[in-house]
């Protein structure tokens, strides 16, 4: 085992405990138990925001898989990543005040409940738990397997214990400090997501002799490397472009950062959020892939992507710093999984038990409930996440794309059209989803773009052709 | 109308406003540049012009936009209902 490296992820291990206990205090005396636990009575300012936004968006991928594969691709992927910059300004910009204002009218205190308020229909809301539940414990499971491989791979522990340690560790601090532990955990790793970029950006360039060298190194290798359009001319623009849906503008249907535009204290946190996540998002997204890139004259010839950043960082950071750089990825999974397991458990206990199954629920019932819910949960994701079943994986696959398409029309338009209705949201929700996974399966990157297109535009045109067709008989909703 | 919904609406256009500049941004340089022959780019801190221009000074431009807007074009709304204009 290798102590220097272990040393600063213990002591970053350490730090998170201490925020998560620290916020139990809030939770234990609040005299909204929900409300604290699963949104943090709504007192996130500026920079907690944020940060509890780029972290929760930022996962293994922007650290692991990325890099990994703008190590084979070169610049034209670096590119492609720079769509990420938009949900640095755009998500919290288009949600806005409106959905601030709305979701405080509603009393709102998950995406779910708005979406109950506002189309006014059980179908919606089980429809929405339903692709909650289902597609963010599959991502759960796949971030928690990223974080154990790391572990397993940085400690030379078995699998099996590297998993325990790094779900455990995550489990305790969001049972015990809910949403509020969640979001100031997730300013802490944000914080250590941009300083491990920030470092091993430098060391990196200083290691390839400077970026003139390294670029010059990389057109020697293969002058596309460092072309628009990847090592093998296979990147066209249409196909780069099209991820601006994807990873950009539809961010704003994904319900973990969805349910973040609710948290929120006032007009400035919002203001100074969206300053900071932009430089920030932008920061880490074009560091983190230039790296990748960059490594391949460093340390030419790796054939496993995923282990281009761990190696990279042992290869040009003495032992020390490179524990301290490591905990990013660490930190990106840990503030992905942590703001995932809040957001089932929330979909559990606050809309379907608390709505359909015990309305009448006492405080002390729903804070068991709440406890003993996350626990499971967490509990169920470490059994997948030893032996994965294929469903797991699979699912996991559409679980970005597949939430947005079902997410993003009824979120944006119940905020913003007055004539959307329920059967409008049912209908886009049901064939958002459904073409998204048929089209993957049998017609993926229809017209040269990725596939997440398709099923974004046929979501918007049920939306709306379904909600017109069906106004009689539906009044325009009220509170516009 | 709630007066506050008017000012969220003109906030979420400027996101859409900004996307749209970002994203012209970023393609008009990315591939006007870059689809030259590599023989023939030419280079900026070392940097491919392309990716300087569409990547580093497209971010930097587009953090500054967002500063701006948010200073300039953004207003302050209370989000509590007693405390602002009840419709």
């Amino acid at each position: 085992m290798n102590w220097a490296v272990i040393t600063p992820l213990l002591i970053f291990l350490f730090i998170i405990f201490a925020v998560g206990f620290w916020s139990n205090k809030f939770v234990l005396k609040s005299n909204s138990f929900l409300e604290e636990y699963f949104l943090g009575e709504r007192q996130m300012g500026g920079f907690i925001l944020a940060m509890t936004m780029v972290a929760t968006y930022g996962s293994a991928s922007s650290f692991i898989g990325g890099p990994g594969v703008a190590y084979t691709k070169g610049l034209g992927w670096v590119l492609l990543a720079m769509a990420q910059l938009a949900t640095g300004y755009f998500v919290l910009m288009v949600l806005g005040k409106k959905f601030a204002i709305v979701a405080r009218q509603y009393k709102a205190i998950t995406l779910i409940d708005f979406l109950k308020e506002r189309y006014k229909s059980k179908a919606v809301v089980l429809i929405s738990a339903a692709s909650i539940i289902i597609f963010l414990f599959s991502s759960m499971t796949a971030q928690w397997i990223g974080g154990a491989r790391l572990v397993e791979s940085l400690t030379g522990l078995p699998y099996t214990y590297a998993l325990l340690i790094f779900v455990g560790s995550v489990l305790i601090f969001v049972i015990v400090g809910g949403f509020r532990a969640v979001a100031l955990t997730d300013a802490v790793q944000g914080v250590v997501m941009f300083m491990g970029t920030l470092i091993l950006l430098v060391a990196t360039i200083k290691a390839g002799g400077g970026i003139p060298k390294i670029i010059s190194d990389l057109a020697a290798e293969n002058p596309n490397l460092i072309s628009p359009f990847g090592a093998d001319r296979e990147l066209t623009p249409a196909y780069v472009s099209s991820f601006w849906i994807l990873v950009g503008v539809g961010v704003v249907g994904l319900p973990q950062i969805t349910v973040r535009a609710m948290s929120y204290k006032n007009s400035k946190a919002m203001h100074s959020a969206i300053i900071i996540g932009t430089i920030v998002v932008g920061f880490i997204m074009l560091g983190m892939h230039l790296i990748g890139v960059f490594a391949r004259p460093v340390i030419p010839g790796v054939k496993i992507g995923d282990t281009v950043m761990p190696m990279l960082t042992m290869k040009v950071l003495p032992p020390f710093v490179a524990g301290i750089v490591l905990a990013a990825p660490m930190a990106a999974i840990m503030s992905t999984v942590d703001a995932l397991l809040i957001l089932v458990s929330s979909a559990i206990v606050k809309d379907i038990y608390l709505n359909y199954i015990k309305p009448h629920a006492s405080e002390g019932q729903i804070k068991k409930m709440s406890f003993s819910v996350t626990a499971i949960i967490g509990i169920l994701v470490i059994f997948f996440a030893l032996t994965p079943p294929d469903l797991i994986v699979w699912l996991n696959l559409f679980s970005f794309g597949g939430l947005e398409s079902v997410f993003i029309w009824p979120v944006i338009l119940g905020l913003y059209w007055r004539k959307g209705n329920k059967y409008g949201a049912i209908t886009s929700m049901v064939l958002g989803m459904g073409s998204y996974i048929l089209l993957d399966r049998l017609y993926p990157n229809a017209f040269g773009l990725h596939t997440v297109v398709v099923p974004v535009v046929l979501s918007l045109i049920s939306f709306v052709v379904v909600s017109f067709a069906t106004q009689q008989g539906t009044k325009a909703h009220s509170s516009f | 109308m709630d007066k506050r919904f008017k000012i969220a609406h003109r906030e979420a256009w400027i996101g859409v406003i900004l996307v749209v500049i970002n994203f012209i941004w970023w393609y008009g340089f990315g591939y006007g540049l870059g689809s030259a022959k590599v023989e023939q780019y030419s280079y900026i801190f070392g940097l491919p012009a392309w990716f300087f221009y569409s990547c580093i000074l497209g971010s930097i431009i587009m953090i500054v936009l967002v500063i701006l807007a948010v200073k300039f074009l953004f207003k302050d709304v209370p989000f509590e209902d007693e405390e602002g204009d009840v419709k």
